[in-house]
């Protein structure tokens, strides 16, 4: 069993709590991991992504290799289509709708959409929509998370653990909340899988 | 779970470092953090801490040594051009207490200027170095790397590259160790570089390339596999070998394999591979260091494919598929990036007083051509970019003082330079000086956030103290400005620049606020603070 997943975002939009996130249920349930980061000034509202390798058996590289990348979560649309060289044909891509526009030429939001369309597995959501109307703005990218959690192979009890482990420390109501988001991402995914 | 730096920081924590020095900067400012935050440095145990540059910090750990202590010092590989001059004089003093020089390395460029291979300078200086392949063997060769350099008395530089220090991996630790007492040199005269003192020294030096040869032959970081098939042998460097690995998922493959992570490379082992092979593949993430060494320039041996004939591109970071096309096999590349998507380049944060800066410096140009500001390094060099478009220069720390001057005394005229306060204290102030004593006729802007803000925050050497520091060294106080950069002071900050880009001397202008970032961060922290003191 292997699990490549591609992460991608803006700057600043804490992709990386998503790779906690997975990389803990990961752990706990015995796999392999590696998970290449960025830091430094691309950070700054630039285009970020992180590479998480999950595996039963010993990770070599760092760095995903083209075309075998079997998950892009992105928490941002336009940013899920700049990672395609690295899906694998069986690729699932699961992205956010929610555009983070923080540049002149960004493209029109149908053309956007139309070449996420053209992706043939994908799942698109609007996830800050859906963690607004939960009453968490903030846990979009749980929503994210979960919409992903059908295509990761690791226990969805898993993931759930390693979310209460994470925020033990905020208090019952912000793991509630953040439970809640998984759910609710994994929802849609599951409504709209086919 | 552990990025490569925290492994190298964790493996100096565990194998008695006293103390460790270092300047921020990507890839490499992640080991001197976890230092800085972890029980051992906070409770004083190790000293931990930033310098105001390269230079300072690896004096400071050769001075350690010297004292008899284990330390390490860490940089990005164009911090090593910094340091260098400290740096290769220590391979001729040597290290008497344990020195390890961890050097990051950024092969395409993903945060810095060039991707200068730190391996050639630890050839330069003669001195053994370590290239873990992974999070593990980094953790391994701290304590391996301390022990080598109290052995043979030198210091012993660690070369890393982007991926291994920003990538997180599971690392086992070993059984911790307590620091050296305070001991002295057996030589007092050992660390007197009189060239009297020095040729011996550099002999001596010369004399212990084969035993570092040695080490390098037993340690068993260099590893040679056999394979059956021998038409060709594939050599690898640091991390390359695993896109290697990647390339072969049930680990069989089945040309002879000699992994080198650690320098000098011995010949002998080169030569094994070499003799039994028809033909090699060399794969290093960086230059091609040992490929030219092992091709030679006349180049009349067996065939050598690498990044010299073109088979690995001759620039930037290696990958798994760069590595299986070399192997011959199919790129497995997906589908093409969209042509809608855009580039998204960093930007200033919303907020940033670089941004109330650069518009009032824009404005107050207006009235000369452009291609007159020289900057530096720091987020200020996204100045370059759109909307500002307002620095023509960003070559090294420092470069902006130094290049304004060069181009003023060319009769360029306003000429202005760009740096941030914590570059300014790193290699700025004796720009500064040259600039005062020749009465240059220059606008220095000191964009003062009172931190290090690209590397994440660090403390600034100079917090407070930017003017007195330029009064000090003789820039005249009535042309020595502190500007409020922010939307309500624009048009006062504009008339200020103005005047003193007429001025015929030195004028420096310091725009003071604090990073937008830490100032966030400030806020958050004071409040945590409130509420504890509340009993909340």
């Amino acid at each position: 069993m292997k699990r490549d997943i591609i992460l991608a975002g803006v700057g600043g939009q804490g992709i990386l709590s998503i790779a906690t996130t997975i990389g803990t249920a990961a752990l706990n349930a015995g796999l392999h991991l590696k998970q290449a980061e960025v830091h430094g000034m691309s950070q700054r509202g630039g285009d970020v992504s992180s590479n998480l390798r999950i595996a039963d058996h010993e990770i070599a590289s760092d760095l995903i290799p083209y075309g075998q990348a079997d998950l892009i979560i992105s928490v941002e649309p336009m940013e899920s289509l700049r990672y395609l060289p690295l899906l694998s044909p069986a690729g699932w891509l699961i992205t956010n709708t929610k555009p983070f526009i923080n540049i002149p030429n960004y493209p029109k939001m149908d053309e956007l959409m139309a070449e996420i369309g053209h992706v043939g597995n994908h799942i698109a959501l609007d996830a800050d929509e859906i963690a607004k109307n939960l009453g968490s703005a903030r846990s979009a990218n749980m929503v994210i998370l979960g919409a992903a959690s059908p295509f990761l192979e690791i226990d969805y009890k898993e993931l759930q653990d390693a979310i209460r482990r994470i925020f033990e420390r905020k208090g019952e109501e912000i793991v509630k909340v953040n439970l809640d988001a998984l759910q609710a991402g994994r929802d849609f995914a599951q409504a709209n899988m086919s | 779970m552990l990025l490569g730096d925290e492994a190298i920081a964790q493996a100096a924590i565990d194998s008695g470092m006293s103390g460790i020095y270092a300047y921020p900067g990507t890839p490499s400012t992640e080991i001197t953090e976890y230092v800085i935050q972890s029980h051992e440095a906070k409770s004083g145990q190790i000293r931990a801490g930033w310098s105001t540059n390269e230079k300072t910090a690896m004096e400071a750990a050769l001075g350690m040594s010297y004292a008899g202590k284990r330390t390490m010092v860490c940089m990005k590989h164009v911090g090593l051009n910094v340091a260098a001059d400290a740096f290769i004089n220590s391979a001729i003093t040597g290290a008497n207490g344990g020195l390890i020089v961890v050097s990051a390395d950024d092969p395409s460029m993903h945060s810095s200027q060039n991707e200068q291979d730190s391996r050639v300078y630890g050839k330069f200086a003669l001195i053994p170095i370590l290239e873990p392949t992974n999070q593990q063997d980094a953790y391994d060769m701290v304590h391996y790397g301390f022990d080598m350099s109290e052995k043979l008395g030198v210091p012993v530089l660690m070369r890393i590259t982007t991926r291994l220090a920003h990538s997180r991996a599971g690392v086992l630790r070993k059984p911790t160790r307590p620091q050296n007492e305070l001991r002295l040199p057996v030589n007092p005269r050992q660390f007197i570089l009189l060239p009297a003192n020095a040729r011996k020294q550099y002999k001596e030096l010369l004399k212990k390339q084969a035993v570092f040869e040695k080490y390098a032959s037993d340690s068993g970081f260099n590893v040679f596999t056999d394979g059956n098939d021998k038409s060709m042998g594939i050599i690898t460097t640091g991390i390359a070998y695993n896109y290697l690995l990647e390339n072969y998922q049930d680990r069989q493959i089945p040309f002879p394999v000699l992994k080198i992570a650690q320098y000098p490379v011995p010949p002998a082992m080169v030569a094994q591979i070499y003799n039994a092979c028809g033909k090699l593949l060399i794969l290093e993430e960086g230059y091609p260091v040992l490929e030219e060494a092992v091709k030679g320039l006349l180049n009349t041996g067996k065939t050598i494919h690498g990044r010299l004939d073109g088979t690995i591109p001759r620039d930037g970071e290696l990958n798994p598929n760069i590595v299986a096309v070399a192997l011959g096999k199919k790129d497995t590349r997906g589908k093409d990036i969209p042509s809608i998507v855009a580039a998204r380049p960093p930007s200033l944060c919303k907020g940033c007083p670089h941004i109330y800066s650069y518009n009032a410096l824009n404005e107050a140009l207006k009235k000369w051509s452009k291609g007159r500001v020289f900057s530096d390094i720091g987020c200020y060099t996204l100045g370059a970019l759109e909307p500002f478009d307002a620095i023509n220069s960003c070559v090294d720390m420092g470069a902006s003082v130094t290049m304004a001057k060069g181009a003023a005394d060319a009769g360029l005229f306003p000429a202005v330079a760009v740096i941030g306060d914590s570059t300014f204290t790193h290699s700025g102030i004796t720009g500064l000086i040259d600039c005062v004593k020749d009465k240059s006729q220059i606008t220095i802007m000191i964009l003062d956030n009172e931190t290090t803000a690209m590397t994440g925050g660090q403390d600034s050497s100079a917090y407070g103290r930017i003017e007195d520091i330029c009064s000090g060294v003789g820039v005249s106080r009535e042309h020595i400005f502190v500007l409020d950069p922010s939307p309500k002071h624009h048009q006062e900050n504009i008339a200020i620049l103005k005047q003193e880009l007429e001025y015929k001397g030195v004028s420096v202008i310091i725009p003071r606020r604090e990073c937008i970032q830490t100032a966030l961060r400030h806020i958050k922290e004071h409040k945590k603070t409130e509420a504890v003191t509340n009993g909340n």
